[in-house]
């Protein structure tokens, strides 16, 4: 059969974070059904999937945000799902960074104060949190909106904010559910292009869910959740 | 692509050599795929028999023709009425997939695997034609835009027939 020219999946036990049969539901509604998916350290992982499939959830188990029901969630050789809540918000707060389609910025806060609050949280000192606040607006095209109220900002000023912010304090994952979902193509296009950018230069590995295949597109390897599972591909349906 | 076209709206512009065109085609149409030498000067031959363009004096200098073709007036229309015109829809891109997809239901194949595979494929284009995007001129931007809003339009068919398929196998099977 004549197939992509895809890379292949990482193999087990070389990924920096994995989900390992997983299980959730919510109520009587089962979102996973037995989802494993590992993400190689570096790798930009796209999960893709019809509405209502489990991407998201597969991607807030990854993140620890969601404890599975069974099934293992592995990060960097710990388990993240057996760890008491204070580790994993401490987790998620040092190692994890977060990029939402809308609603992760403080509105009443302004752009500089928004991307040095993780600073802030993790005891970074005032001057050095906004010192490298200041230098991501730079690097976002954004230094003149520094001091702008984010709920002031467009959406594509927003994101980017929201993406310095998610990156500030170099985590070494970077979980992004539709980033570029409330936006027009070319400025999504531009979202992701930075993201990509950046995420390849700090070697920060990117697990992304999205159902648009322009933006899926960006990463290095997809995945299909289907039904509460992942759909992987073998390698000999892959031809290089 | 239409080459004569093509040519044709080149030599709008003013009148060149083969040499000229070819040069500008392949920047601009080529994309890879470089015009022969011998394909130029036949297709400036038949326009010129067909009285889009005009061959001017041969020109002293090396190579096998130095003549600078003209676009004659039937030849501006022509490229006028080609521009204005849209091009055809194409409604049955999909026909192979979607032979592929049915025979694969009828014969109790896994086409839903077919179709993840197919969908991998395009990705994989989509994820060349991205870093192209990514790096290349404002002309490859613009080729690579092309060729994903068309890969796009292709996944959502397998995307939307992916979720069909329980039932159009039930049509199969009973028809």
């Amino acid at each position: 059969m004549r197939t992509a020219n895809l890379p292949a999946a990482p193999r087990h036990g070389s990924f920096l974070i994995e989900a390992r049969d997983v299980y959730r539901s919510f109520g009587q509604t089962p979102a996973l059904v037995g989802a494993s998916l590992g993400v190689a350290s570096g790798e930009i992982l796209a999960i893709m999937g019809p509405s209502g499939s489990g991407k998201s959830t597969l991607l807030h188990c990854l993140a620890g945000i969601f404890t599975p029901d069974r099934g293992e969630v592995w990060f960097d050789g710990r388990r993240l799902d057996a760890l008491s809540e204070t580790k994993r918000t401490e987790l998620r707060r040092t190692a994890f960074g977060f990029v939402f389609q809308f609603g992760q910025l403080v509105p009443e806060l302004s752009a500089a104060d928004n991307i040095a609050l993780p600073l802030l949280l993790n005891k970074v000192s005032r001057k050095a949190a906004y010192q490298r606040a200041t230098g991501w607006l730079q690097q976002l095209g954004l230094a003149e909106l520094g001091a702008r109220r984010t709920g002031e900002l467009s959406g594509g000023q927003a994101q980017r904010v929201a993406l310095a912010r998610a990156l500030v304090a170099q985590p070494k994952v970077l979980f992004a559910d539709e980033p570029t979902g409330s936006l027009d193509s070319l400025t999504g296009e531009k979202v992701m292009d930075l993201l990509v950018s950046i995420a390849r230069e700090e070697g920060t590995t990117v697990v992304l869910v999205t159902h648009d295949a322009r933006v899926a597109a960006y990463a290095d390897r997809e995945v299909i959740v289907r039904d509460g599972k992942v759909t992987v591909l073998s390698e000999a349906e892959v031809v290089r | 692509m239409s080459v004569p076209l093509t040519l044709l709206g080149l030599l709008e512009r003013e009148p060149s050599h083969g040499y000229d065109l070819k040069r500008d085609y392949d920047a601009y149409f080529g994309r890879g795929k470089p015009l022969p030498f011998g394909q130029v000067y036949a297709t400036l031959g038949r326009l010129a028999r067909d009285g889009k363009v005009v061959p001017g004096e041969a020109e002293p200098g090396a190579g096998p023709d130095r003549k600078r073709y003209a676009i004659t007036s039937a030849g501006m229309a022509e490229v006028e009425s080609w521009l204005a015109e849209p091009a055809e829809a194409e409604p049955h891109l999909q026909t192979v997939l979607f032979s592929k997809v049915v025979l694969a239901l009828m014969l109790g194949r896994p086409a839903e695997r077919y179709l993840d595979v197919q969908r991998a494929a395009h990705l994989q284009r989509m994820r060349e034609l991205t870093e192209i995007k990514r790096k290349g001129s404002m002309v490859d931007l613009l080729l690579a835009d092309h060729g994903l809003f068309h890969l796009e339009a292709d996944l959502r068919w397998i995307d939307v027939t992916t979720a069909r398929l329980s039932a159009l196998a039930e049509m199969v099977r009973a028809s």
